[in-house]
């Protein structure tokens, strides 16, 4: 399937389902990044220049620290998550699903040397952009994914309506696309509502709105409602 | 069961585990309200099962297996004790990582101090070589530094404030080409080769130049202090590094990914001793290398046994201590 879900059995013989985030995500998390850490840079430069010389040396090792461990740091501490990814809902974990921890953290991270290389991460774009995991040369390394924290959709429930039980026996996948179908049509156009639900017309004997109801009343008898 | 009265009947427990999650997620908790919380998420993880095996609509799939997959990550952590583990590194498990790679440091140690030799020798003899190797402005700050002549003085304006200045300019400046070393490693090798021998070609033509110049005793009473860590640590990184590249050339009986993933659990081993290492080196390098109230005399003799030291480490340290307990420090770490 041509998606970016991927499922995780764990050890209670559950499949978890992880959301996989894309190179766009993670570049727009690292700008953040990148300017929160340009700003701690330049406050502590200026309060640090106050003290002359050991002001310089505190300031050169606040630079080192900054430039390889800022995301270490967030991502023991923070569960697996610094500022910029944490805006944009993204977390750092494992490949078996567990939270990060030191040792992985700073194996990738100190790869981003690599993945930056030649220039501008270009390594570790061309990395995430040719296996499905979407890894850069770090994650591979350290054994570990970006996931989306939580599915980002806002739940929007089944319009209610009356229930009915449809006139032929369903499929269990059947059952799912129409209330897959049900709950998503408040991002569906009238016209794409009504032109999906016509592909029952053949069963319904309906058209248009009458097929978009029909199919919205199942999903309630699907679901249970009273 | 319908899914609307699956909803209704188990809501108020989802809603528990919830509030549990976010509790230990906020790590504000205390024993008491998390009595049941691996019940809790094993009902979790059989309520997402049922929904999936119903075919339930995909929203209320999707909140549970949110929920799940946060329980998931709180049941499955590894707390571990970091000043404990970074201990018995120092203590054990860092000299028998060198030993189990001796060979590969060796490899490193051979693309490092050989063409520093070789190179040395070339410059010593015929001075000018330096100059196809660093621009002349490069070579001239060099030789301003281990002047004779300027060391007096300069060792005077020198204050410990300045000691301090340079202390962080080593960390920042010899830390970041010791990652950089590893790191570059996993370009099958090349990167890390690459590091080895630039910065042994540097070392050995700034030794060479300054021989040739007969500043022998300011520039090595100044360098084996802390080389005895910073070289070695060099190396080390290096043969981490290769480790990684290596494990992509020839991953065995693994596949290429796994091989990696080994690669890189054993190899961030090594680099936390060349953190260690360079750390030290840094110390020692701003505040006793340059240091002119020790005489050379001094700084041969405590260099010297600095060196022999780091060798007894490497080769004593952690013997007796079974290697299965460090092993099992260091996964414990990784969680």
């Amino acid at each position: 399937m041509l998606d970016t879900h991927q499922t995780l059995e764990t050890p209670e013989s559950i499949d978890l389902e992880l959301h996989l985030a894309g190179p766009v995500v993670r570049i727009l998390a690292f700008g953040l990044d990148f300017g929160i850490r340009m700003v701690i840079q330049i406050i502590a430069g200026i309060i640090l220049s106050v003290f002359d010389q050991i002001g310089l040396a505190i300031m050169m090792i606040l630079a080192f620290s900054i430039e390889w461990f800022y995301p270490v740091f967030f991502e023991v501490f923070y569960q697996g998550q610094t500022p910029g990814k944490k805006t944009m809902g993204l977390t750092v974990i494992h490949d078996d699903g567990t939270p990060i921890g030191w040792s992985s953290s700073i194996i990738r991270n100190l790869l981003r040397f690599v993945d930056f290389l030649p220039v501008g991460y270009i390594f570790g774009l061309i990395s995430m952009c040719s296996n499905d995991h979407f890894k850069r040369l770090g994650d591979f390394t350290a054994g570990t994914l970006v996931v989306y924290v939580t599915p980002k959709q806002v739940t929007h429930p089944i319009p209610k309506d009356q229930p009915l039980h449809p006139p032929v026996q369903l499929t269990v996948d059947d059952q799912r696309a129409i209330l897959n179908y049900a709950e998503r049509l408040h991002s569906l156009s009238p016209e794409r509502q009504r032109e999906l639900a016509n592909h029952l017309s053949p069963i319904t004997q309906r058209k248009d709105n009458d097929n978009v109801v029909w199919v919205v009343r199942v999903a309630n008898g699907l679901r249970g409602n009273q | 069961m319908k899914q609307q009265q699956f909803e209704a009947k188990y809501r108020y427990e989802w809603q528990e585990f919830e509030s549990q999650l976010e509790l230990l997620e906020s790590k504000k908790t205390s024993d008491t309200n998390l009595t049941l919380f691996a019940k809790n998420y094993r009902k979790v993880c059989y309520y997402l099962a049922l929904a999936q095996e119903r075919r339930y609509s995909p929203d209320i799939i999707n909140r549970l297996n949110g929920i799940a997959l946060r329980g998931h990550q709180q049941l499955y952590q590894h707390k571990s004790n970091v000043l404990h583990n970074m201990l018995t590194f120092i203590i054990s498990g860092f000299p028998q990582q060198i030993r189990q790679h001796a060979k590969l440091i060796g490899f490193a140690s051979a693309l490092f101090y050989g063409p520093a030799l070789i190179f040395g020798l070339l410059v010593y003899f015929n001075p000018s070589l330096m100059f196809s190797f660093q621009s002349p402005d490069q070579v001239a700050d060099l030789v301003a530094m281990y002047n004779p002549a300027n060391n007096a003085e300069s060792a005077e304006a020198r204050g410990s404030e300045q000691d301090l200045v340079m202390f962080g300019f080593y960390i920042r400046n010899n830390i970041g080409i010791g990652f950089q070393t590893f790191a570059s490693g996993i370009l099958f090798g090349l990167g890390s080769i690459f590091f080895l021998i630039f910065n042994g070609l540097a070392l050995g033509g700034a030794s060479g130049f300054l021989s040739s110049l007969e500043y022998n005793v300011p520039f090595y009473s100044f360098v084996i202090t802390h080389g005895a860590f910073e070289l070695t640590a060099i190396t080390i990184a290096g043969a981490a590094g290769m480790r990684l590249g290596f494990s992509l050339l020839s991953p065995g009986q693994n596949s290429r990914k796994q091989a990696l993933l080994d690669a890189g659990k054993e190899s961030i081993q090594l680099v936390y001793g060349v953190i260690f290492f360079l750390l030290i080196a840094a110390f020692i390098e701003a505040f006793w290398s340059s240091s002119s109230a020790v005489t050379p005399t001094i700084k041969f003799a405590v260099g010297g046994s600095l060196w022999v030291l780091v060798f007894a480490y490497f080769y004593l340290g952690g013997r007796g201590i079974t290697q299965g307990a460090q092993k099992k420090d260091s996964h414990k770490e990784k969680r």
